[in-house]
């Protein structure tokens, strides 16, 4: 059967005769992996365009169209040294991208605008207590105007939008106050100006604009990054589903590029990425993911299958049904989305407090003016001193105390390999002061490692390997990876259920059960050592050897227990294994604190335990057996290869092989709740201070939307102090 | 104070220069990739295509 993979769904063509793809490479990190790339694929004939993307870490590659398979620019990279995968860009991102850019088009103007009615301002200042005509300052003002009215109307926009969104809804929000001081800051300034008065607002109201605008960037900026480097994950996982393209061709294909009616082949071991039904074909396939129920299913013609699904021991021809929704991409927008949106504690008592405070910063405007005119001011007077009230009192510190901490603390997270699952996992972890590891899975790693790999001839190792290769059993996989090996050995025959055979210079070699390789002797050696490994067995003509395979402990699991403890966290092992594997386990870590042999009640009841003494619990698990235990938690957290993710009820998830993300988390929430409160106390200290000042009547707009965009810009850059949280793991 | 009719045009048309300079950086893909624009600054010029250096 012939195999190839196909890209074409990633192919774009851009102008005249050139085709363009987009790939997601992993470990660029500096100019000179930029340079390597670049001239590595240049140097391939016909390619047009190779330009590295550092800060989102892709590459864009453009050639003529019909002379290159996209899938030689994958190999190229392979050979330099770096992982590639082509990338869609979803939509998603898209949109975050043209928001990105328009509100710095707006921040352009805004700026610009600014400057230069500054220009026209300050001589006024300086000419009204010197002798400045009359005329120059009626002048200056309309040239002022005619500057700030055209920039203000433009780069507004994001607020006007905004505002006039929440309006029409009948709700208010941060925007409507922001809008009313701009538009009536303006309004005023034009009658002022006709009327020849000495003073005018355009340089307030546009340098309130200046202000927001880059608050607003800045946020929409750090959403922008978090979402490509959430595509580039999802790309590099590269979920491919083995398409029937001819009767009996194959092509690897991205599983977006999967439609209902096709045609699928599914391998044993391998995870089915699809709904379907299958039309050929008898194998046994592990629904546990979707069920739960962890006895294998037969299936044969007929039987419906979901995306989630493994197939253990038969090759199965599916037709697809319904493209997969739960592809990882999908997935991960799903998380990513939640994080984003997501509502915190905090955030939701912000929400309250700045919906409130709209209708109290419009009603203690309209009093200002009132009262100022009941004691005896003019009109102009009166809203000059309301305008200044609105605009000090725009309650954005307020507002952005909380949701710029959120989204960047997320984003830190993120790049340390934690998704956040639900929106006050940062506050309930910032609290947590007791962790309690499930073993399997969680401490150890879900894929099946060799550990007697160093007992046995090294060129016996590489065979086996190879051999392993020509078998889809999850056991003969782990072999295969860990002797590196590459090329299968050409002839071997799988016997189903009892392992491989092939013929090497006339030498037969087997790799499969104890028995199948008459190897059973050498069994009990191997178990009495490690009670918990799987064996297989290889051999080679008369020569034998075991294998044992199990799950491997996280590769820096000590050094992530060693930190928790410098960080005076309470530690212990529940795992529903044998007292040996939790034993030894416990032991190789320092954990001092484990119980083996848990039921998922004794679990619970421990966290319950441990609740009433006081503690805030950290619940690390494996999604499926432990999710009881995950919500019992006060907050839990989940490695992504444990189950699937839609049925992950754990607060935050995290990514890889390493543990080390639940270091980089605790680190993160901590500072993060750290400065959400920093923050809060600065916007109500400013705010405290502000509207008393305004009222009474000694600030002019332009003082006022100097201080009101500098206490958003305090909280802001405070709020940036949560991104060097990621950079100290462990 | 004629010399306004001059400079303030001046100054408006400088800083609107500036202003498309900026929006035409946008465009054309300037801020992309901010990272990268710092070092490939910094990087050697490409060798030549017909001779090539090996390094």
């Amino acid at each position: 059967m012939h195999v190839s993979r196909d890209f074409s769904h990633f192919v774009r063509t851009a102008g005249e005769g050139v085709q363009h793809i987009d790939l997601a490479v992993e470990g660029v990190h500096c100019a000179g992996c930029m340079a390597k790339i670049e001239r590595g694929l240049s140097t391939i004939p016909d390619v047009t365009l190779a330009r590295v993307n550092l800060t989102d870490r892709r590459v864009a590659l453009e050639w003529k169209a019909g002379t290159l398979d996209p899938s030689r620019f994958i190999d190229r990279l392979e050979e330099l040294g770096y992982k590639a995968y082509p990338f869609e860009t979803e939509s998603a991102e898209v949109a975050e991208v043209a928001e990105s850019r328009l509100l710095l088009r707006c921040l352009g103007v805004a700026a610009f605008a600014t400057m230069n009615v500054m220009m026209l301002s300050i001589p006024v200042w300086s000419g009204n207590v010197s002798d400045m005509l009359p005329e120059q300052r009626d002048f200056f003002h309309w040239l002022s105007a005619l500057i700030a009215l055209p920039a203000a109307a433009y780069a507004g926009q994001p607020f006007f939008r905004s505002a006039w969104r929440a309006l029409s809804a009948k709700t208010t929000n941060m925007d409507v106050p922001i809008s009313i001081g701009v538009i009536l800051a303006l309004g005023m300034s034009v009658v002022e100006t006709i009327h020849h008065a000495e003073h005018a607002y355009f340089d307030a109201a546009i340098m309130l604009l200046t202000f927001l605008l880059i608050g607003r960037f800045l946020d929409q900026n750090m959403r922008r990054r978090t979402r490509a480097v959430a595509g580039n994950l999802a790309a590099l996982k590269a979920e491919t589903a083995a398409k029937f393209v001819g009767s009996d061709e194959i092509s690897q294909v991205p599983v977006a590029a999967i439609h209902p009616g096709d045609i699928v082949l599914l391998r044993p071991g391998e995870r089915c990425a699809v709904d379907g039904t299958v039309i050929e074909g008898r194998s046994e396939i592990d629904q546990s993911l979707i069920t739960g129920e962890t006895l294998y299913v037969t299936a044969e013609q007929g039987t419906p299958v979901y995306a989630g699904s493994m197939n253990i021991s038969g090759t199965l021809r599916v037709r697809v049904s319904a493209a997969s929704e739960a592809t990882l991409l999908a997935e991960i927008t799903r998380l990513l989305d939640n994080a984003l949106q997501a509502r915190s504690r905090y955030m939701r008592l912000a929400d309250r407090a700045s919906r409130l405070y709209a209708p109290v910063v419009h009603a203690t405007a309209l009093i200002t003016i009132l009262g100022w005119v009941i004691a005896g001011a003019s009109w102009h007077d009166a809203i000059v001193t309301g305008v200044a009230v609105l605009i000090i009192t725009c309650p954005c510190a307020l507002g952005l105390a909380i949701p710029t901490v959120q989204t960047i603390a997320s984003g830190a997270m993120f790049r340390s390999g934690v998704l956040l699952n639900s929106g006050d996992a940062i506050e309930r972890l910032a609290e947590a002061d007791h962790v309690i590891f499930d073993k399997t899975g969680t401490l150890t790693l879900p894929d099946l490692e060799v550990m007697n790999a160093a007992d046995i001839p090294a060129g016996i190792f590489e065979l086996a390997g190879r051999l392993a290769l020509s078998s889809h059993h999850p056991v003969a996989a782990a072999v295969a990876l860990a002797a590196g090996a590459r090329s299968p050995i050409v002839g071997a025959v799988e016997e189903a259920g009892q392992g491989v055979r092939a013929d090497v210079d006339g030498v037969q070699i087997r790799l499969g059960r104890p028995s199948f390789c008459g190897a059973e002797t050498l069994v009990s050696d191997v178990t009495n050592l490690d009670a918990e490994a799987s064996v297989v067995a290889f051999s080679k003509g008369s020569e034998k050897f075991i294998l044992s395979v199990r799950q491997g402990l996280r590769p820096d699991a000590q050094a992530v227990i060693a930190a928790l403890k410098a960080r005076n966290i309470g530690i212990e092992i529940l795992s529903g294994d044998r007292e040996p594997a939790v034993i030894a386990a416990a032991h190789a870590l320092g954990i001092s604190e484990w119980r083996a042999g848990v039921t998922p009640a004794d679990k619970i009841a421990r966290i319950e335990e441990l609740k009433r003494r006081g503690a805030k619990v950290l619940m690390v698990g494996d999604g499926m057996n432990d999710a009881p235990s995950l919500a019992a938690a006060h907050v839990s957290m989940s490695p992504i290869s444990a189950a699937h993710l839609s049925q992950a009820t754990a607060d935050l998830v995290f990514l890889g092989r390493p543990l080390a993300p639940v270091v980089a988390a605790i680190d993160a929430s901590r500072k993060a709740l750290h400065l959400m409160r920093q923050n809060l106390w600065l916007a109500i200290g400013y705010n405290v201070l502000a509207v008393p000042v305004a009222i009474s009547g000694v600030v002019t707009p332009l003082i006022a939307a100097a201080a009101m965009s500098g206490s958003s810009i305090l909280v802001m850059l405070n709020s940036l102090r949560a991104r060097s949280a990621s950079r100290e793991i462990v | 104070m004629e010399i306004l009719v001059i400079l303030v045009p001046l100054a408006l048309a400088l800083g609107g220069a500036g202003l498309v300079a900026f929006l035409w950086s946008l465009r054309s893909g300037q801020y992309d990739d901010l990272d990268g624009a710092a070092w490939r600054a910094i990087a050697d010029d490409e060798p030549p295509q017909d001779a090539p250096v090996k390094r």
